[in-house]
């Protein structure tokens, strides 16, 4: 069970999250292209390795946040609210 | 060659001097410097690719490499299920094919691939399900493939270990009887062993580090035994796909998830199809060996660790055991993942891409294995034409740029 630091509630079980999926995706405007747009909805870095992603507390306090986490072992580095600095992380070999 | 090589003389004559005759099933040749295509990922897709390549196009000079063993990433960890019960037109005329070809694949590949047409049936507890379910059976019926619409009766009959006393029966479903499972290891090895006898070089433990570009053209790639020129390249490494295409600098519209699945102890017959519920999403059949072969959804976060977590494993028994209380009691034997490739629509990414000389096999989420004869097919004609096969251009990777998504996961009310 994959244990998710949730920035307000602290440490809880995954069941208690939903996962968002990777963050850092930018909305192209009302003018964006088709690509830009394909881009935006659907097309992912699927790293292998440390990524940032974007969970909430579904069944806890219900917000968003960020959650660098790794892919390949579920190692948790860090999790922060929305807007608030990315924290600085030594992510290891990825 | 094979056919002469296992038949019923080869056999006796082995069997009369202990079996130290047999020979290995295919070479382990060196890489050469050059091919005139090099696939990525020896996989049931790769390696039906190389084989179509050989066997329907005359190329014969190809590649099949593989960072691990054959068949040992999902094309050895899935729960061995054919059927071509889909909801959209492009999805049922894929499958159907698929499952044509392994209707004749054991003949086609000279070894046992055990598919039993033991049937899927898929159960509605609900009466909105039970609705969702009529229209997904009539789809089918309009894409033209068997399908019978069944009452709790017919259920009954058909698999009397869904409780008949149960306090919330089911109320009705379908049943695609050609549908059913086959023998994994053997597709992949009867695919290998029929490229390796046409001159395919299958080479293992051989990792992708690149690619050798000319201006927008692939023209090799670069691995961990050497760089090798080529004069198209297939990659069909599934849950890898988006790491390997990253190299060429692709993005894919591709996430990489655990899909589990688990067989329990064996014990006598008591399942004789392969039962489905979407609402709870679980299926089950029961193999050979009389072990009950569970799988589920997949762990629904993005991640490369081939082991699955315990939150989706205890869901998953949660869910059969509401279907079967009986089984409450059975222990596990063994569980296990693979890393799927999810693709926004739940459906395969094929053909070209807009890097010339590089065509991309991916996508296949959680429903690879039934399609590795149709698959195979298929790229191998869209590489040595050029273009894509009829069959899969709905299915090219510029859908996503036109909205023109095939949303199976939709139409099977799951994550699919």
């Amino acid at each position: 069970m994959q244990r998710i630091p949730c920035p307000w509630c602290g440490v809880r079980d995954e069941v208690e999250f939903h996962c968002g999926g990777e963050a850092d995706l930018h909305w192209p405007g009302d003018e964006g292209s088709d690509a830009a747009l394909a881009q935006y909805l659907y097309v992912r870095t699927n790293r292998k390795g440390v990524q940032d992603e974007r969970w909430r507390h579904l069944y806890g306090c219900g917000r968003w946040f960020l959650l660098a986490r790794s892919t390949i072992d579920h190692r948790v580095l860090a999790s922060w609210p929305p807007g608030a600095e990315r924290p600085l992380l030594d992510e290891g070999a990825p | 060659m094979t056919r002469s090589r296992f038949g019923a003389l080869a056999l006796l004559r082995e069997a009369l001097r202990g079996h130290r005759g047999w020979q290995p099933f295919w070479r382990h040749p060196e890489p050469k410097r050059h091919y005139d295509v090099v696939v990525i990922g020896g996989g049931g897709h790769g390696l039906a690719t190389a084989y179509y390549l050989a066997r329907n196009h005359g190329i014969r000079h190809v590649a099949v490499i593989e960072k691990g063993w054959l068949g040992g990433g999902n094309s050895g960890r899935n729960t061995q299920v054919c059927r071509s019960n889909y909801f959209h037109l492009a999805s049922g005329r894929l499958y159907e094919r698929s499952l044509q070809l392994y209707e004749g694949l054991t003949r086609e590949l000279n070894l046992n691939v055990m598919l039993s047409q033991r049937g899927v049936l898929n159960v509605a507890y609900g009466r909105h399900e039970l609705e969702h379910m009529r229209r997904w059976f009539n789809a089918i019926r309009m894409n033209g493939i068997d399908s019978e619409f069944v009452g709790p009766e017919e259920i009954r009959r058909l698999a009397p270990l869904l409780d008949p006393g149960a306090r919330f029966p089911p109320l009705g479903g379908f049943i695609q009887h050609r549908a059913g499972v086959s023998r994994h290891d053997a597709v992949n090895w009867g695919y290998a062993r029929g490229a390796d006898a046409l001159g395919v070089d299958l080479v293992q433990d051989c990792t992708v580090t690149g690619f050798e570009r000319d201006g927008e053209r692939v023209t090799g790639v670069q691995t961990s035994r050497g760089t090798i020129a080529a004069g198209a390249v297939a990659l069909c490494a599934a849950g890898h796909a988006s790491e390997i295409a990253r190299l060429a600098g692709l993005r894919l519209p591709l996430v990489s998830m655990p899909l589990q699945a688990m067989v329990s102890e064996p014990v006598q017959p008591v399942l004789d199809t392969l039962v489905f519920s979407p609402s709870v999403h679980s299926y089950i059949s029961q193999s050979e060996r009389g072990e009950l072969v569970i799988g589920g959804g997949c762990d629904l976060y993005p991640s490369y660790a081939q082991r699955g977590g315990v939150a989706s494993l205890a869901e998953t028994v949660r869910a059969v055991v509401q279907l079967f209380p009986r089984l409450s009691r059975l222990r596990l034997m063994r569980q296990w993942a693979g890393i799927v490739d999810i693709s926004p629509d739940t459906s395969p990414i094929l053909g070209p891409t807009p890097i010339d000389g590089l065509y991309l096999n991916a996508g296949w989420g959680t429903g690879g294995y039934k399609a590795i004869p149709v698959g195979g097919e298929t790229m191998a004609w869209t590489i040595a034409n050029g273009r894509a096969h009829e069959l899969i251009v709905p299915f090219g990777l510029e859908r996503f740029e036109r909205g023109a998504l095939i949303d199976e996961g939709a139409a099977a009310g799951v994550a699919h």
